[in-house]
């Protein structure tokens, strides 16, 4: 079966000469037809230049990076993205933000209305639909991005940290929310975090990457039934898959601090 | 336990007061200003003829007004004022926000306006005449001069103040550069450009002023010029205190358009 995502010696260093930055050496891997992978790793390790690779955003050097077999040459439709920054025109109101994008994607009025608000309900919005960003919590704005990114439909999502800047609180309810419509909906999606329980709570794969140059360094099969409910955060298989993915990014970190050492 | 004493909310850092406080406050410095001012001219310690006292500019004011002098002398720089403001906004506008989006342009004509922005506007008046008399256009051609230079930067910075992150969602939607740059730029860099706007118009405001101080035959510049002839100081302080009630009321009635226009960001 040919990968929705395959990414293959993708490698990308930023800056010239004595101040060039490797941020990523021969990166492998690729995502299943409505996968759900994770990608976590320390901060700066070069998770995030990887997805704004795969999102057309960010050149690269050498590799390739293919969706549906075909290689990315930039942005495009097909790749929703969710950035940590919520990105909602503050000009628009919740269906406003949700409306622009259906519009840019060719849909038009009445049709782009229904889908907008249909998206909203969706996320539990319902009832929001005419406040401005700056009139939404946190965790509701990143829910009309979310939304916004799946109204048009595209072949997979692109998460950056989306909850990364959400209380602890709020945070598990998106786990939820984002888990629920995933196991409904089932859409190919690349997430990135460096929450280790949030990774293993919601993904298919988890893929930790090794410090700068980042590369795969392996990828933990998450085998804990669906639907996925918090009551499994308890249960020791999931304990051990954390333990499992938590000790190969420390293993990273170790390295790091006696990397520094040794320099000092 | 006791509660403890909350510090005077006027005093702390971040504290709101509230709309009738603000103007309440705002009405007493001017209350205070004035009262030293008639004080100090109502005993004779200040000679009428360095600063008259408030009734004797107000009686002044008030015989232009009765004449028709007053309006004709403020309609005409008010005329001035908004053409020169006008032509400089519409050429700023555009160059503004495209030196602010591409680095090319940036470069072709931000060092040139950094080096303009800092000569003297004063002494492009002699040359203004020169090339133009002394009409109207020297006029719009000195706001031209003192403002443009200043919009265009003030503008340029407004514009790199745009999120990279939402140029990028842009980019995700697949909208072409042309769309990005006037459905998602400009209308993110408004709220941020009307401000510059409203602060170079007070700008605008002096150089009109130094332009009809030079070189002109009507205008409430000129009137104080021909005043100063006549040792009217009355007539000058008044004009002087007169101009400085428009730009308040156009820096207000600008605030106001653009707390109507950008409600969505909240009050500020």
């Amino acid at each position: 079966m040919v990968p929705k995502l395959s990414i293959s010696a993708l490698s990308k260093t930023f800056g010239e000469g004595s101040r060039a930055v490797k941020a990523l050496d021969g990166v492998d891997l690729a995502i299943g037809e409505n996968e759900f992978l994770s990608l976590v790793g320390t901060s700066g390790c070069g998770k995030s230049t990887l997805l704004s690779i795969v999102a057309g955003l960010e050149s690269h050097d050498s590799g390739q990076v293919l969706v549906d077999g075909a290689p990315v040459e930039g942005p495009g439709l097909d790749r929703g993205v969710v950035f940590q920054s919520y990105t909602l025109f503050p000009w628009l109101t919740a269906m406003g933000n949700v409306e622009f994008a259906l519009k840019a994607a060719g849909m038009k009025g009445k049709e782009a209305t229904d889908i907008a608000r249909q998206h909203l309900a969706l996320v539990g919005l319902d009832g929001f639909e005419n406040a401005y960003p700056r009139e939404l919590s946190g965790g509701m704005k990143q829910r009309v991005a979310i939304a916004r990114a799946l109204s048009y439909r595209p072949k997979m999502l692109l998460m950056d940290e989306p909850f990364g800047a959400l209380d602890a609180l709020t945070r598990h309810h998106m786990q939820e929310l984002l888990t629920r419509i995933w196991e409904r909906h089932r859409l190919t999606v690349l997430f990135i975090t460096h929450d280790v329980e949030e990774a293993v709570y919601m993904s298919d794969r988890v893929a930790v990457m090794s410090n700068r140059p980042g590369r795969i360094k392996e990828a933990i099969d998450i085998d804990l039934e669906r639907p996925r409910h918090y009551d499994m955060v308890a249960t020791p298989r999931f304990q051990q898959l954390h333990r499992a993915v938590l000790d190969s990014i420390r293993a990273e970190s170790i390295a790091v601090a006696q990397l520094g050492a040794a320099l000092a | 336990m006791q509660v403890q004493k909350k510090p005077n909310s006027l005093f702390r850092l971040t504290a709101t007061i509230t709309r009738g406080q603000f103007v309440g406050i705002s009405i007493i410095v001017f209350a205070l200003l004035l009262a030293a001012w008639w004080i100090a001219t109502a005993t004779g310690e200040v000679k009428a003829i360095f600063l008259p006292g408030p009734p004797q500019v107000v009686a002044r004011l008030w015989g232009l007004a009765q004449s028709g002098q007053l309006w004709q002398d403020a309609s005409i720089s008010i005329w001035r004022i908004t053409v020169g403001f006008l032509i400089s906004t519409v050429f700023a506008l555009p160059i503004g926000v495209l030196i602010g989006c591409y680095k090319s342009w940036e470069a072709i004509v931000e060092p040139v306006v950094d080096f303009i922005r800092y000569m003297p506007v004063v002494a492009f008046v002699p040359l203004t005449i020169l090339w133009t008399g002394t009409g109207d256009t020297q006029k719009y051609l000195i706001i031209w001069i003192g403002t443009f230079f200043q919009q265009v930067l003030l503008i340029m910075d407004n514009v790199k103040g745009v999120p990279w992150d939402f140029i990028n969602l842009g980019r995700t939607l697949e909208m072409r550069e042309s769309k990005i740059l006037m459905r998602i730029v400009v209308p993110s860099a408004m709220p941020g450009i009307w401000d510059s706007l409203r602060i170079s118009l007070g700008w605008a405001w002096t150089w009109l002023v130094v332009a009809e101080l030079v070189a002109a035959t009507s205008g409430m510049g000129y009137r104080i010029t021909t005043a100063q002839r006549f040792f009217q100081t009355d007539l000058i302080i008044g004009y002087i205190l007169l101009l400085g009630c428009f730009g308040l009321a156009t820096d207000q009635a600008m605030k106001a358009i653009g707390r109507r226009m950008f409600r969505y960001i909240g009050a500020r």
